[in-house]
């Protein structure tokens, strides 16, 4: 038998004690992102020549989380987004956005966000901290997220439901174009089905 | 003479011709330099609704040019013309009026993928039919782009051949879109 050294001891006492902090707070269900419904937004809103606000959707995205109202800590979320799926209601001006100059859909068609930790705010309100890859870029992003409620739906399912919003500076995710407009505030609309 | 005789072009047609070819190269100049544009340049927005008006105009003067074609007939080839030139000519020569034709679809359902219309100078709108076809501004986009290169490298195979005949076979081929 291979001798256990202290290195490894001293982590598997912590994955010990990390798996055993989930097993404390196993009250967390797993639930699905409602998109097959379309009860869930993944909004973009950006300045237009600084005169007005322009928004697009994403309409292609998927993603999971786990959920334990008790303990907001213990949630995960995991989100996919088809990035040449946003639509303006201009085809031309999406046909834009996807190109190589602004999203560069060609090369990178997936942005994912995954969380990494949950910082609780009160008042259902809480902090989502996570990595967003975006254009081949992986960044920590913070988004400042609210629990809407949870509860039964009238037709045999669990659903809970979050509002978040963050603001992207552009130009971290490689986009030289639009520069003053760089910013891109994202609004984030997540109903979960409860998974059976 | 207005119309085309038997050996030779009449005015319309040769008007028609060259007038094709100018829209047709500035055209394809106009939308490859427009689609670099920053979205800061004055052009951004001009560039496109210009390249957009005169295609349709470029639709409407193709649809009466083949309509003419029916009316008054090419002349026939120049005799001297081996069977194989005069075979590949025409063959060319419908290609050509083909992919004019689809290079025009392709970038109508570009513009009118959203439902919008083409607004034509302000004259008038042309509009939107095929708005639901999946990623129709993308697919599109592609189309129009590698069917107006084609168009291009067909179009220099055309005027390459139009001077064989004239410096080297010494034919009447090309004095005669001169009105010869």
């Amino acid at each position: 038998m291979k001798k256990l050294s202290k290195q490894n001891w001293l982590r598997g006492l912590f994955v010990g004690l990390a798996l055993s902090a989930t097993a404390g707070t196993s009250f967390a269900a797993n639930y699905d992102v409602d998109t097959k419904g379309a009860h869930a937004f993944i909004n973009a809103k950006f300045m237009h020549l600084g005169y007005s606000v322009l928004h697009a959707t994403f309409k292609t995205f998927g993603g999971s989380f786990s959920f334990d109202p008790d303990n907001l800590k213990a949630s995960k979320v995991s989100i996919n987004i088809d990035v040449a799926s946003i639509d303006s209601n201009h085809a031309e001006r999406d046909k834009h956005m996807r190109g190589e100059k602004f999203l560069h859909t060609d090369k990178y068609p997936t942005a994912t966000f995954e969380s990494t930790r949950i910082e609780p705010k009160g008042d259902n309100k809480f902090v989502l901290h996570g990595d967003l890859s975006l254009r081949g870029v992986k960044k920590a992003v913070a988004i400042d997220a609210t629990l809407i409620n949870h509860g039964k739906d009238p037709w045999g399912g669990y659903r809970s439901g979050f509002k978040g919003f963050v603001t992207l500076d552009m130009r971290e995710f490689g986009v030289k174009t639009f520069v003053p407009m760089h910013t891109v505030d994202m609004e984030l609309f997540i109903e979960g089905i409860k998974q059976k | 003479m207005i119309k085309n005789q038997t050996s030779h072009y009449g005015l319309i047609s040769i008007f028609i011709h060259w007038l094709t070819v100018i829209i047709v190269l500035g055209l394809s100049v106009l939308g490859l330099w427009m689609v670099d544009l920053d979205y800061y340049s004055e052009w951004y927005k001009t560039g496109p609704e210009i390249h957009r008006s005169i295609g349709v105009l470029l639709a409407l003067l193709l649809m009466f040019r083949l309509v003419w074609r029916f009316l008054s007939p090419p002349p026939a080839s120049i005799e001297s013309h081996k069977v194989w030139e005069q075979i590949s000519a025409r063959l060319v020569h419908w290609f050509l009026l083909l992919l004019m034709c689809a290079v025009i679809a392709a970038g109508y359902l570009i513009s009118t993928a959203d439902g919008r219309g083409i607004d034509v100078f302000g004259w008038f709108v042309v509009p939107a039919t095929l708005t639901s076809i999946p990623d129709q501004e993308d697919l599109a986009g592609d189309i129009h782009f590698y069917l107006a290169m084609t168009l291009l490298a067909m179009a220099a195979l055309h005027g390459l051949a139009a001077l064989k005949h004239h410096f080297i076979d010494r034919d009447g081929t090309l004095v005669r879109m001169f009105g010869r």
